[in-house]
């Protein structure tokens, strides 16, 4: 197979580049439903925004989607118990997560009957519910983006609510290497996906809803076209947009779907569109229609590692352990563990880590595609050619080394996706995306700090006001009562004094 | 005739560059570069600088052009920057060395609820009533250390964040 080549001139989209698939590996079988492990381990911070508090105590017994832990500020979203259990543990565990190795996870012992709780009285039809009553209830199931970013969907919406909106946008492109499981969810569940757009679209309030699909799932496309055939709703459009990476970035298939340019620093609501996992659609349904809040989720076990790659339907929390056994175990040439894709992914050193909502994919190398060794950058430009939001990937490396923060805003830092198309192409083997990254957060935490110190400048100034109110008052008053005692006379004083002298008496 | 109009357009240039310049880099007044410093500032409030707050540090570094050395919870990149916008580049790092960040925090078993330290704050982070515990607002808290030595009972602590 010949090597990543940039493309050009395909559709709407700079730069991206065609990557070899490797997706067919995992799509021989039908998706398989995983056993409920021994142990869940649910971290609970599994979604964009602060860390859920939980609200169960260690030896509880709890039922399958019994809420664990709540949202404690404005974006978070709940985590429910994926399997009926004991809670033996809330502590550090490792993770696979963009904030660290280690996260407090609720650790529960399944006891294996996978018993749910008390089904509650049978919830009113969305139709019939007004906009609001369904976002409400959308937060309430947990359900947060399962295309990687884990934003709090519910959170999502109301953002969107609040925002002149044309067209919802659900994200079927999947465009990054190994990863099939929206392709499958696509080819299996499909009606699922169109009943959920159709939930979003009431909720919104929308006419338009395009389901986007790479060209090289022609049975996923069947699949959608067949369910929306069935539900005959004509606000629902199928569209096929050219098999290119990262045409899955929301940006991106905004910019394929409809010819529309989301602005710098901007969401797609900017560009008057939301976009939404199809896999998101999927677990609004699933939670809105059957009453499931977010407990398991569809990943894709593969890579040269594992024995049989599949796509498995799993519990959150389950260890990624347990999934790889399952899929037949690692081969004897299995050395690299990555969860999520080649491209973004991140690489772990253990498979105890649980499999979380963003988990989509779950990736056993036999070896890193490493490039070789780092050279100087020769200003080729190919990283300038291939990047899908126009940055100049070798000038932000350059600012990025000597950390110069103004220069890396003004060259649009902050719009880099960390799709790793730079990385790819770059002869000099430079490690541009991680470079980005770092980047990246040494920002946001200098973006931090000054929030901090604007709001100390405030208080402290609030304070010096409020001190010198007090002294002014208090000057007042002595001046008030002065000017009191100077009226009423020394008649008036020796009166006071007689009196009580009288008393004394 | 055209010696004369061609001596006018220069001058003409030359004053609109040289006052567009000025604009653009030069700060408009001496308050407003008290401003530009003490955006510079960290605003922990802190007086290890010898003045009672940022402000009337920023202050001084422009009217009485004193030392912008003096001011451990910004660091070293503190100094380098007021050097960098005041033109003092033969500025010295700082003498005690940066101080690391940390958060004030009550020993609420032995707190008396003396209000000596909610006095001291100067950025209205303790919270309590006379006689009553008293607590930091962790967020608010700028990790001065001026409430510190007022505790009559030292149930005050320093934690790094």
């Amino acid at each position: 197979m010949p090597g990543p080549a940039a493309t050009y001139d395909l559709g709407k989209l700079h730069g991206g580049l065609r990557l070899p698939a490797h997706k067919s590996e995992s799509t021989s079988l039908p998706i398989q439903s995983a056993p409920v492990p021994e142990q869940l381990i649910l971290p609970i911070d599994q979604h964009a925004g602060e860390p859920a508090q939980p609200v169960v105590s260690i030896g509880e017994r709890v039922l399958k989607g019994q809420l664990l832990a709540e949202p404690a500020a404005m974006l978070g979203a709940p985590v429910h118990a994926s399997s009926s259990g004991t809670v033996v543990a809330v502590e550090p565990w490792p993770v696979a997560s963009r904030h660290g190795d280690v996260a407090p996870c609720i650790v529960i012992e399944c006891d294996g009957e996978d018993r749910a709780g008390e089904p509650k009285e049978r919830a009113t039809p969305y139709t019939e519910l007004p906009a609001t009553a369904v976002l409400q209830q959308i937060l309430r199931g947990g359900i947060v983006g399962l295309g990687g970013a884990v934003y709090p969907t519910a959170q999502k919406l109301m953002h969107a609510a609040s925002c002149e909106l044309d067209y919802l946008v659900l994200n079927g492109a999947e465009c990054e290497p190994y990863i099939s499981c929206d392709d499958m969810l696509m080819r299996e569940r499909a009606e699922a996906i169109v009943s959920g757009a159709r939930i979003l679209l009431h909720a919104l309030a929308l006419d338009t809803g395009y389901i986007a699909v790479e060209s090289d799932k022609p049975d996923a496309l069947r699949a959608l076209a067949a369910a929306m055939s069935d539900a005959g709703d004509e606000r629902l459009v199928l569209k096929q947009i050219p098999t290119i990476y990262p045409s899955g970035g929301e940006d991106q298939l905004v910019q394929l779907v409809t010819g529309r340019e989301v602005p710098t620093g901007g969401l797609p609501t900017d560009a008057g569109c939301l976009v939404q996992n199809v896999g998101t659609a999927a677990a609004i349904h699933d939670w809105l229609q059957d009453g499931e809040p977010l407990i398991s989720r569809i990943t894709t076990i593969t890579g040269d590692g594992i024995a049989t790659p599949m796509n498995v339907r799993a519990r959150i929390g389950t260890p990624v352990a347990d999934i790889a056994r399952f899929a037949g175990g690692y081969t004897g040439s299995a050395k690299h563990l990555v969860i999520g894709g080649p491209m973004t992914g991140r690489s772990v050193s253990t498979d105890r880590v649980p499999l979380v909502k963003a988990t989509n994919c779950i990736l056993v190398l036999s070896e890193v595609p490493a490039g070789g060794p780092e050279l100087p950058c020769i200003r080729c430009g190919d990283c300038a050619a291939v990047c899908p939001v126009q940055l100049q990937p070798q000038q932000l490396a350059w600012y990025a080394r000597v950390d110069n923060e103004g220069e890396l805003r003004r060259h649009g830092l902050t719009d880099c996706i960390e799709c790793g198309c730079c990385d790819l192409v770059c002869p000099s083997h430079i490690p541009l995306t991680h470079e980005f990254r770092v980047a990246k957060a040494r920002i946001r935490e200098l973006e931090d700090e000054k929030a901090r110190a604007e709001r100390a400048r405030r208080r402290y100034e609030a304070r010096n006001e409020r001190l010198q109110r007090e002294q002014r008052e208090r000057e007042e008053e002595l001046a008030r009562q002065k000017e009191r005692a100077r009226k009423a006379g020394p008649d008036a004083i020796a009166e006071i004094m007689k009196r009580s002298q009288r008393d004394e008496d | 005739m055209w010696p004369a109009i061609l001596t006018l357009t220069v001058l003409a240039l030359a004053a609109g560059l040289g006052l567009g310049f000025a604009a653009r880099k030069l700060p408009a007044n001496r308050s407003e570069l008290v401003e530009r410093v003490n955006d510079l500032l960290p605003q922990t409030q802190c007086a290890q600088c010898g003045y009672p707050g940022c402000r009337p540090y920023a202050a001084a570094i422009v009217e009485d052009v004193e030392a912008v050395n003096l001011c451990p919870p910004g660091g070293n990149d503190t100094v380098q920057r007021l050097a960098d916008l005041l033109g003092r580049p033969e500025s010295p790092p700082l003498a005690t060395g940066p101080a690391a960040p940390a958060v004030a925090v009550i020993d609420e078993s032995l707190c008396i609820g003396c209000t000596y330290c909610r006095a001291a704050c100067p950025v209205d982070a303790i919270v309590g009533a006379h006689q009553f515990m008293h607590t930091v607002i962790e967020q608010e808290c700028t990790g001065c250390e001026l409430c510190v030595a007022p505790c009559p009972v030292d149930c005050i602590s320093m934690r790094a964040t």
